[in-house]
């Protein structure tokens, strides 16, 4: 019961700061509706309405994975750089479980960028994406984020013990969109680069939401998607304690 | 198992030891291995505050943060209500509280209410606790009616107090200050320091590191000079005092000496030590000079070459204690 009001609290507490910075605030606004815009302008020049709910679902999920990904690897430089990782590594609570609200409240953005997206479409671009399955859309969405948020998270944990880490979560940025076949199917890639895809929770997740808007049977993508995103979330945890002790051992969690 | 069976003192240090690696160059690269705490020892008591005082990069910080298990001493131990900073370093983590100097470590873009109750909850402050105890605290640092404004637009000492609030959400037996009243005006520094004497009143056992002799001699039970990663003098102010007393200060007031003349009048018959301190365009040579010895003569002749301003004489302070420890010349250095 403490556990899970320490996460709300902190969730919620994260959350905010990150609705009270306005410059932040506008760029995770802009973010997702700029990936939708160059989406559809693309994908609009070959006349497919099919090719166009593609893009639309494609852009959301790029927009799911920049603000989580990214930022996620981000966030824990920043609380180097705001003198508070150290306290939170002080803390007595076990430092993967203050971690996961703080990305948990990335993941929340997530939510916004399919919003947002399917919004924009239907508002400037004059076209709704059919979504045949409502409630498996919902679910697969949420698995999606949640699975980002585990890599996000993993990501994470390798900040805290390398200072310059946080450019990992840009350099995964734009080859995430490609691998995970968000905008391009998966077929066009050679066949190395499926399996590399296959090891990835958005490729599922993007497979879910494909198949729950067009009517097919989402549940195997959705559970696998889940599934690799826990094992990411594992593999997060078991290494933030050894991760931690190299960096008490290196000196790393602090700036100087 | 990692409790020690039989601990006296609260903080037990026994010979704690750091070393840092780091590189220089690129192309060429070359390791280098920095000693930044070499063999310290020290205990402090239940309710004692303890005092680590030392210039700028003497090991102060380096060894609070082996004690509060942000960092892994290279050698030897340290105990903390019996528990091992190294192997039972989450034990330690629940019954301290550590304060830092300086405007970070806090969330700016959250108001001081919300600071405190974030790490509440990192804390595991029953709920029902949590609100009268964030009250007393804000009440205890000055703070209360400005508990809902965002701490970006606090000022550097109503920062700190924050600091020590949040130190202290979780009712820690030990209290870790690493240099609390830097950067902070007199006023501020001075209420603060008064903060930190109700804390010891209230029994809470505390290691504050300062470079401030004065905050030491005024708050301290106990102090330990560190020099270079090493425990050059330990004990009471009074103790240190007379490390000191006896022998006057000859101050004189140059403009432009150098460092040749300097190590001139360091060599004179008589001299314990000397310091030099620049005071805009002059510098003060803070001579200390053994009891029964006569030396102005002698010093103002071995500055021949230099511009001379005012001379005079006075009593050594534990001040001058201080300076003669960290700069290593003294006899007892």
């Amino acid at each position: 019961m403490s556990l899970l009001r320490m996460f709300a609290v902190t969730y919620w507490l994260h959350v905010k700061m990150l609705a009270t910075s306005a410059f932040d605030g506008i760029f995770q606004v802009v973010w997702p509706l700029f990936f939708a815009t160059t989406a559809f302008l693309v994908y609009r020049q070959s006349g497919n309405p099919h090719a166009l709910v593609y893009a639309g679902l494609g852009s959301a999920m790029m927009g799911i994975w920049s603000v989580i990904a990214t930022t996620a690897s981000n966030l824990l430089q920043r609380e180097r750089w705001f003198g508070t990782l150290e306290l939170l590594v002080a803390a007595p609570t076990r430092f993967a479980l203050v971690l996961v609200p703080i990305t948990t409240a990335m993941a929340s953005l997530g939510v916004y960028s399919m919003v947002a997206t399917l919004l924009w479409a239907r508002l400037l671009f004059g076209f709704s994406v059919p979504v045949v399955h409502p409630v498996l859309f919902g679910v697969a969405v949420v698995a999606a984020i949640l699975s980002i948020a585990l890599i996000g998270f993993l990501l994470s944990v390798v900040v805290v013990r390398y200072r310059t880490a946080w450019a990992l979560g840009n350099l995964f940025e734009y080859p995430g969109w490609l691998i995970c076949g968000f905008l391009v199917p998966l077929t066009l890639f050679p066949s190395w680069a499926g399996w590399i895809a296959y090891a990835l929770p958005p490729t599922w997740g993007m497979r879910a939401i494909r198949s729950a808007a067009s009517g097919g049977s989402p549940y195997v993508d959705i559970a696998l998607c889940l599934a690799l995103g826990l094992l990411y979330g594992l593999v997060g945890a078991l290494l933030s304690e050894s991760v931690l002790r190299s960096a008490r051992r290196h000196a790393t969690l602090s700036l100087t | 198992m990692s409790r020690s069976p039989v601990s006296d003192g609260v903080v037990e240090v026994a010979d704690l030891r750091r070393s840092y690696r780091t590189r220089t160059g690129i192309l060429k690269s070359e390791k280098k291995v920095v000693e930044a705490v070499r063999g310290v020892s020290f205990s402090i008591e239940r309710g004692e505050l303890f005092g680590l005082l030392g210039p700028n990069g003497a090991g102060k910080t380096t060894t609070i943060k082996m004690l509060i298990t942000l960092l892994l001493p290279t050698a030897g131990t340290a105990r903390v209500l019996g528990h091992d900073v190294v192997a039972a370093h989450r034990e330690v983590r629940r019954h301290i509280g550590y304060v830092f100097g300086g405007d970070r470590g806090l969330y700016e873009r959250l108001n001081a209410l919300d600071n405190l109750r974030y790490f509440a909850e990192l804390y595991a402050v029953p709920p029902r606790e949590q609100k009268q105890r964030i009250g007393s605290l804000l009440e205890l640092v000055g703070l209360t009616g400005r508990e809902k404004e965002r701490v970006e637009g606090f000022s550097r000492g109503m920062r700190q107090r924050l600091h020590i609030a949040r130190g202290l959400l979780h009712d820690p037996e030990v209290l870790f200050l690493d240099e609390p009243t830097i950067g902070i005006d007199p006023v501020g520094a001075r209420e603060l320091r008064a903060t930190i004497g109700a804390l010891r009143e209230q029994g809470k056992t505390i290691l504050l590191t300062t470079h401030y002799m004065f905050e030491a001699d005024e708050l301290c039970d106990r102090i330990a000079v560190i020099r270079d990663g090493r425990i050059v003098a330990e004990g009471s102010p009074d103790v240190l005092k007379k490390r000191v007393t006896g022998g006057h200060v000859l101050e004189v007031e140059t403009f432009g000496v150098p460092d040749s003349e300097v190590d001139a009048v360091r060599g004179l018959a008589g001299v314990r030590s000397v310091a030099v301190e620049d005071r805009g365009q002059a510098q003060l040579l803070l001579v200390q000079v053994e009891p029964g010895a006569e030396v102005t003569s002698g010093v103002l002749a071995r500055l021949d070459g230099t511009r001379i301003g005012r001379v005079g004489s006075r009593e050594p302070t534990l001040e001058d204690a201080y300076v003669e420890l960290v700069s290593g010349q003294g006899p007892h250095g």
